[in-house]
């Protein structure tokens, strides 16, 4: 494929470069399996309904008759992880709460995607330096999009999920790590434990070293 | 100076010589009573002065004086100012003082909260648990000797933000490179998490009793949340459930605490407008104008003339919006999935561009300034608003009474469904549409009219049964009072300057405290502010309607269908925001 075609936006199920009889353009395409799998996740990526704070609402605002996400087939909100393909985290995420959001996450089958809506997903926004906040989802999860704003217009989130979009066009079945053999579950993230504070238990070990030097220190 | 007129209607010196004087403090009102004294005085305040909704509690931690204030603020349903008392403690753990649980239930929720963040023990609280953290976390947050894990300076802005010209992460500055403090020497692979049997021993477990040759039931325990489609955003209720009848339930909250009040004390008192936003974020021109208030009695400064009618018109436009969006998530919660709550966006989308107009944010308006607002209305949006108020806004509101109000299903999941009467609401301290569906009449804008609400004709909204389809109907009344108040309001609205003040971005406090309250979408909204002459306030304290509200939730719900219990909570129209903070 040439360079800007990679750059370019998505040209739809058949290969660019084939020329199909006009008068059977209906009936025949000539695609790869990579892209007609593509093809057909791309406008069905189902949103997990899922808010925490203000960015959810324009979530919901994206989805009603003024900007309609039901265009880029996003509108099916599933309650149940189960059924979800796409985990938007819009909003503020606390320490109290994460490990609700990690549950759902691996509850999740794949392919899974996660896009941090707003400052406070993507960073910690306004509320970094708190007590109860943890400074960005992707500390624990794998972020695939990341939406600025605070909280993000509704055409913001559009770009994003258009975005997400361009992503699944490039990815291929041989690659995603999803179908790799040999490995269980590469996207499982531990539990973190609410001890004394969030305990990320990946980094127990860390933990120990730093509360022993600081007890040195003192 | 209109703060120490809530003291002149009430002389408690003279009731109980004793045990109470007057604070004498600069810039502070009201009355410091002795701790052991304290339910006796309350019970007088209550009983003999008529104070019957107790509005706030919150605690000061004086580090330098040490010692510990719980301030309570207490109102008459009948209207007029309020009384503010006190109780002072050493700052020595534990810190005690008697609950004040026993005169007000309201109080139960906001004590939880000040043991939680304050570490202030109430003996004599029957539930005193952990409420916005989770038990088990170290530390009460709120105190001043309490530095969080990217704790860079004791106020903004930072100085040490860009030393030399070099930017400096804060994540450098914690050991754990991240938002964290551990006790010292802290073994992770050693410890075991407090499982959560407080909370679920504090649910009443109702012993059954079994006749002889019955099937052997049980009560079983179901918790709703935090991810549940019908809870409004990330709380979560432990249920325990007889069949599908609720025998004790206990709402779980924090899960979305973003420490609104640590990050506004270190804030100026600019900084925190656009925090205030982010509380009830449905209506961030409501908490615009309750901060606005609380800083101005603060500052003690009058409010430009033109910037009054623009305040009024934002704040009656944004309790429409919200109370469509209400509706329609209500029926949402009523199994309606979707239909209603498009009609209702459809008009938010119209009264947020109006929004957009005129701060230039959506949502997060951020528009009010000490004095005034920050941008005049162009007169092309001035335009649309007319067009909105006296065109459009009236006949939507009857459209969608005539798509829902004689709605088969709709009436009968809500008519009868009891929520509260009078007494029980006042005794849990809910305000707003709830309270007034309930048939007390008790609205801020006319009980304790703050800016100009006292020039416009408008009546109070009150409802009498006190049931679901009241708790509904309220809020079409109230919409088209509000679009009475809007129609006076741009007929009035003079030219003129916006702002009493210069622009500045550090405005002089003097030192003393304000309370300052509105009358927001969900009940009334109120901020208690302590200054000591510096550039950010020394104690910033949210009184959230939608979370003293909750307190009320308990008692609404036991005995109910689960079905309707999803339906009772969104009577309180909470938002998670305003909730946790």
């Amino acid at each position: 494929m040439e360079e800007h075609k990679e750059e370019n936006k998505y040209e739809g199920l058949n290969l660019p470069n084939y020329n199909i009889p006009e008068d059977i353009q209906n009936v025949v395409s000539i695609t790869t399996i990579d892209r007609l799998y593509n093809w057909g996740r791309r406008w069905s990526v189902w949103p997990l309904m899922f808010g925490l704070a203000c960015c959810a609402i324009e979530m919901i605002a994206a989805q009603t008759a003024r900007y309609d996400m039901a265009r880029f087939g996003m509108e099916v909100m599933r309650p149940t992880p189960r059924q979800a393909d796409m985990m938007l985290v819009s909003g503020t995420v606390t320490k109290k709460m994460l490990p609700s959001i990690i549950r759902l996450y691996n509850q999740m089958p794949e392919p899974k995607y996660v896009v941090a809506m707003g400052a406070c997903a993507s960073s910690g926004g306004p509320f970094k330096e708190g007590y109860n906040v943890v400074a960005g989802i992707d500390k624990f999860l794998p972020v695939d999009v990341y939406i600025p704003g605070c909280p993000p217009t509704p055409q913001a989130l559009i770009a994003g999920m258009m975005k997400l979009q361009e992503k699944i066009d490039k990815q291929s079945i041989k690659k995603v790590r999803w179908y790799e053999k040999g490995k269980n579950d590469s996207n499982y993230v531990p539990m973190p434990i609410l001890g004394p504070d969030l305990i990320d238990v990946r980094r127990n070990a860390e933990y120990k070293e730093a509360a022993a030097k600081k007890e040195g220190a003192a | 100076m209109t703060a120490p007129a809530s003291t002149q209607t009430v002389d408690l010196v003279a009731r109980f010589p004793d045990s109470v004087t007057a604070d004498t403090r600069p810039g502070f009102s009201g009355f410091i009573v002795k701790k052991e004294n304290l339910v006796e005085v309350a019970t007088a305040i209550r009983d003999e002065f008529g104070f019957d909704l107790l509005s706030s509690v919150t605690g000061v931690d004086y580090l330098a004086e040490n010692m510990m204030e719980v301030v309570y603020h207490v109102h008459r349903t009948t209207g007029g100012p309020g009384l503010v008392f006190k109780t002072q403690v050493e700052r020595v753990d534990p810190v005690e003082v008697p609950s004040l649980y026993s005169v007000w239930v309201g109080a139960d929720f906001q004590e939880r909260e000040a043991w939680d963040l304050l570490g202030i023990k109430f003996t004599g609280h029957p539930d005193l648990r952990r409420i916005l953290m989770w038990e088990g976390f170290e530390g009460h947050p709120l105190r001043k000797d309490y530095k969080e894990g990217f704790f860079e300076e004791e106020t903004k802005p930072f100085k040490s933000r860009w030393p030399d010209g070099h930017h400096n992460y804060v994540e450098f500055k914690n050991p754990y490179r991240d938002n964290l403090i551990f006790p010292e020497g802290f073994d992770p692979d050693n410890y075991t998490p407090k499982n959560e049997d407080d909370l679920y021993f504090s649910l009443e477990r109702s012993s059954m009793k079994k006749a002889e040759g019955d099937l052997n039931t049980d009560h079983i325990v179901v918790n709703m949340g935090p991810h549940h489609p019908s809870t409004h955003g990330v709380l979560r209720v432990a249920v325990e459930l007889n069949g599908e009848t609720i025998t004790s339930l206990k709402p779980v909250m924090g899960y979305l605490h973003r420490n609104h009040e640590k990050i506004g004390e270190r804030n100026t008192y600019l900084q925190i407008m656009p925090y205030t936003d982010r509380l009830d974020y449905f209506n961030s021109m409501a908490n615009n104008f309750g901060y606005a208030i609380a800083v101005e009695k603060l500052m003690n400064i009058p409010v430009a003339e033109r910037a009054e009618y623009i305040r009024v018109i934002m704040a009656e436009l944004s309790r429409i919006q919200n109370h469509f969006i209400f509706i329609g998530m209500l029926i949402n919660d009523l199994g309606s999935m979707y239909t209603p709550s498009l009609y209702a966006f459809e008009e938010r989308e119209l009264i947020l561009d109006i929004f957009e107009a005129v701060s230039g944010a959506r949502m997060m308006c951020n528009y009010f300034r000490f004095g005034g607002v920050v941008r005049d209305i162009p007169a092309d949006v001035l335009q649309k608003i007319k067009d909105l108020v006296f065109d459009r806004l009236p006949a939507k509101i009857d459209e969608m009474e005539r798509f829902l109000n004689e709605n088969e299903v709709l009436v009968g999941r809500l008519k009868g469904v009891h929520v509260l009467n009078a007494e029980e609401a006042i005794r849990h301290s809910v305000t707003g549409p709830v309270l007034r569906a309930a048939g007390v009449p008790y609205d801020l804008r006319r009980a304790d009219p703050y800016s100009v609400y006292d020039r416009f004709d408008f009546d109070v909204a009150v409802r009498h049964n006190g049931d679901m389809y009241d708790n509904y109907l309220i809020r079409f009344d109230e919409m088209r009072q509000s679009l009475r108040i809007l129609e006076q309001a741009l007929k009035q609205i003079p030219e003129g300057p916006i702002n009493s003040q210069k622009p500045q971005y550090q405005v002089r406090v003097p030192a003393g405290e304000s309370y300052g309250r509105i009358e927001s979408p969900k009940g009334e909204l109120a901020y208690y502010l302590v200054s000591n002459g510096k550039p950010n306030p020394y104690r910033y304290h949210v009184r959230a309607p939608s979370f003293i509200n909750l307190t009320a939730v308990e008692t609404m719900c036991k005995g109910v269908k689960i079905a309707d219990f999803v339906a009772l909570l969104a009577m309180f129209d909470i938002v998670m925001g305003e909730v946790d903070r």
